[in-house]
């Protein structure tokens, strides 16, 4: 789970990690009088639950309250990376003398929380990582010592001379340390923590990314998730037991199995097609499952095929297929349908899909190249 | 010979009285396993299948001697269970549960390192080595003994991958599902080293799935140590960036885990990479007779 900047800021804030003064806004007018409140300059930032908000267009420095207001203006209603910028941050304009990169996350190499810093602020991270990696020092975390004093002073020397600058650097990573364990973070960054013309750090912008295994015991969190409309289905399907993420394409997918079912659509796209949906239901034949499956499946109005590909394990064929026949005859189902089966009582289950009149096939690769063809013949 | 479970595995079942540990347990028993006891708090003194049901890890141990323990208790528990088995002195720990979060992980990790148990997991379907043991959620049917060691991140593509391998009557030694989440215990590199030092291993399958660098890695300890031919496959070659696909670990983040990059990786160390399922026992039938 994603927040935005401003609520990334707001949680900095409450653990005494300094920020700008800001105003979140969600018309020009609020954008206007904010920007009276704070002074000139101020930044206009679009906040958005995306990357890449300053190449986009989506945030501008603004010397006067007309260009203040007139960024206001392009930048609300803007659309980055398919997100409509609803509101954007009104931020204090800061002298700073240099930019750094600080951020936390998991390192799945040394199965610790891991601590980045970098002199190369301001810039994407990304493109540091790829073209200077030496320049982004990593520290990993033990987790029975946490941050202790003497390890944040070691990462603050590695970026700071001056003492004063080291205790504060230090004191400010234990903090933010703190949040990424206290709020079951997946990411934490500042990009850029700036060192301002007053001698002091301050962040100038904030992301947070959370481990959604965790929300369970993060209530505070999760009510800051704003799904979009895509999000919202996915979260729909969670809590039917279904895994489903939308993609574009027109051949929709049923699985069992989430390696599977990238599996499944990496043939579909080997053979030359293009899958409609990543969709795994799991390990039930429960025939409601199916239909909902199915039902999400077809909310779609690009799938032109539906390809189910169960590979039977504890789960039986033939307790799958029947699930499967019952589903579709409780509902009106027009696109044509593909199914393959393998696995534990497989021969049984195709017997009774057979019976149903369904098109059967033995291999994944057969399912895949018969839903192209059925796709292909109706596109003519 | 095979790895890790055999027939000297004495296994315990933390979380048996619940709906998946009762089911499981029966259905391992009567693979084969030498399933000993069970634990679940306040529920000492049952039986689950005939399997005697212990309070506590310690008291479970001190009857039965046990060397392994699965954990089929829901996740927000599931560290918990990891640390008391580990406390208890057990050998070897695999972990079922889906959805632990991360950093119970990161804290779990250490301790178990201090005391030397091993862990599979979590959210993993388990493992098996063919006519000795099963140890998880694997259907034991579709397995078949022989000289095929394979491990894998995901569940039903392990399902799928071994149902082929043994249709073309290639057998396996010891298979083993790692699991999806971004910290896990035994990964790759342990496990290549274990089926390497396996005699009745033969050929190895490495089953990847796209986010992180291990399978990179993997490739490079691959070139580094293992003598004994590798194939690989990767799952995720189509899956579009910043989608999590449905394992919290398969997420293409900023450009990086992409498939192209592992089977770059792999190829660049000689490791053949599949690009359907299907073709996997083609490749190793190819290699072992090269070999």
């Amino acid at each position: 789970m994603k927040i935005h900047e401003y609520q990334a800021k707001e949680i900095f804030s409450r653990y005494q990690i300094p920020v700008t003064r800001e105003v979140l806004c969600f018309t020009p007018d609020e954008v206007v009088a904010a920007t009276e409140k704070l002074c000139l300059p101020v930044v206009v930032k679009a906040q958005v639950l995306a990357g890449g908000r300053g190449k986009a267009g989506g945030v501008k420095l603004a010397r006067t309250v007309e260009s203040a207001r007139e960024s206001a203006t392009q930048i609300l209603g803007m659309d980055i990376k398919g997100y409509t910028v609803e509101k954007v941050l009104v931020a204090e304009g800061v002298k700073f003398s240099s930019e750094f990169y600080v951020g936390l996350t998991i390192d799945r190499n040394t199965k610790s929380v891991i601590f980045m810093a970098s002199k190369e602020g301001g810039v994407e991270i990304e493109e540091v990582a790829k073209e200077n990696p030496e320049a982004i020092l990593k520290f990993p975390i033990e987790a029975d010592l946490g941050m202790t004093p003497f390890f944040a002073r070691k990462i603050a020397f590695a970026l700071f001379d001056d003492i004063s600058l080291v205790k504060q650097a230090a004191d400010l990573f234990q903090k933010l340390y703190k949040i990424f364990i206290e709020t079951d973070s997946s990411l934490v960054e500042i990009n850029p923590l700036v060192l301002t013309d007053e001698g002091k750090l301050l962040a100038l912008d904030g992301k947070m990314n959370f481990d959604d295994n965790a929300l369970f015991r993060q209530a505070e969190i999760e009510a800051l998730n704003e799904p979009n409309e895509d999000e919202l289905k996915e979260l729909a399907a969670k809590e039917k037991g279904l895994t489903y993420i939308r993609l574009d394409g027109n051949i929709g997918c049923m699985v069992n199995g989430a390696g599977l079912a990238m599996a499944t659509m990496d043939l579909i796209k080997y053979f030359g097609g293009n899958p409609a949906n990543f969709l795994d239901i799991g390990g039930s034949s429960n025939p409601q499952k199916v239909i909902d499956a199915m039902e999400l499946i077809l909310s779609d109005k690009n799938v032109k095929v539906v390809m189910i590909n169960i590979f039977g394990g504890i789960t039986r064929c033939d307790d799958v297929a029947r699930g499967l026949v019952a589903a579709l005859d409780q509902m009106k189902v027009e696109v044509p349908i593909v199914v393959r089966l393998a696995g534990t009582n497989s021969k049984e289950g195709l017997e009774i899909i057979q019976k149903a009149n369904l098109p059967v096939v033995e291999t994944m690769s057969q399912a895949a190249q018969k839903a192209i063809s059925l796709c292909n013949e109706l596109s003519k | 010979m095979s790895i890790l479970v055999n027939k000297n595995t004495k296994l315990i079942v933390q979380g048996i009285t619940g709906r998946d540990g009762s089911f499981h347990a029966g259905k391992m028993k009567a693979y084969g396993t030498n399933v000993v006891g069970g634990v679940s708090p306040g529920k000492g003194g049952q039986l689950v299948d005939g399997i005697p049901v212990f309070n506590t890890v310690a008291e479970a141990m001190k009857a039965t001697n046990a060397n392994t323990s699965i954990i089929f208790v829901p996740a927000p528990l599931a560290a918990d269970a990891i640390l008391e088995a580990s406390e208890a002195g057990v050998d070897l720990v695999i972990a079922i549960s889906e959805g632990v979060p991360t950093l119970d992980m990161v804290k779990v990790i250490p301790y178990l390192k201090k005391n030397g148990t091993k862990l599979i997991g979590s959210n993993c379907p388990g493992l098996i080595s063919p006519d000795e043991a099963l140890v998880g959620i694997l259907p034991g049917n579709i397995f078949m003994k022989g000289n095929v060691g394979l491990m894998s991140r995901s569940g039903t593509l392990t399902y799928e991958m071994v149902y082929q391998l043994t249709n073309q009557g290639l057998g396996q030694s010891t298979c083993v599902g790692i699991g999806g989440d971004p910290v896990a215990g035994l990964y790759y590199q342990e496990l290549l080293q274990m089926f390497e030092d396996d005699p009745e291993t033969k050929a190895i399958v490495l089953i990847g799935e796209i986010g992180g660098d291990a399978e990179e890695r993997a490739a490079q300890y691959i070139k580094e140590h293992i003598t004994k031919p590798v194939v690989a496959f990767i799952a995720g070659q189509s899956a579009p960036p910043g989608k999590r696909m449905g394992h919290a670990g398969a997420i293409i983040s900023s450009g990086s885990g992409t498939a192209e990059e592992k089977i770059a990786a792999f190829e660049a160390v000689g490791v053949p990479v599949a690009r359907r399922p299907v073709e996997i026992p083609e490749l190793i039938k190819k290699l072992l007779k090269l070999n």
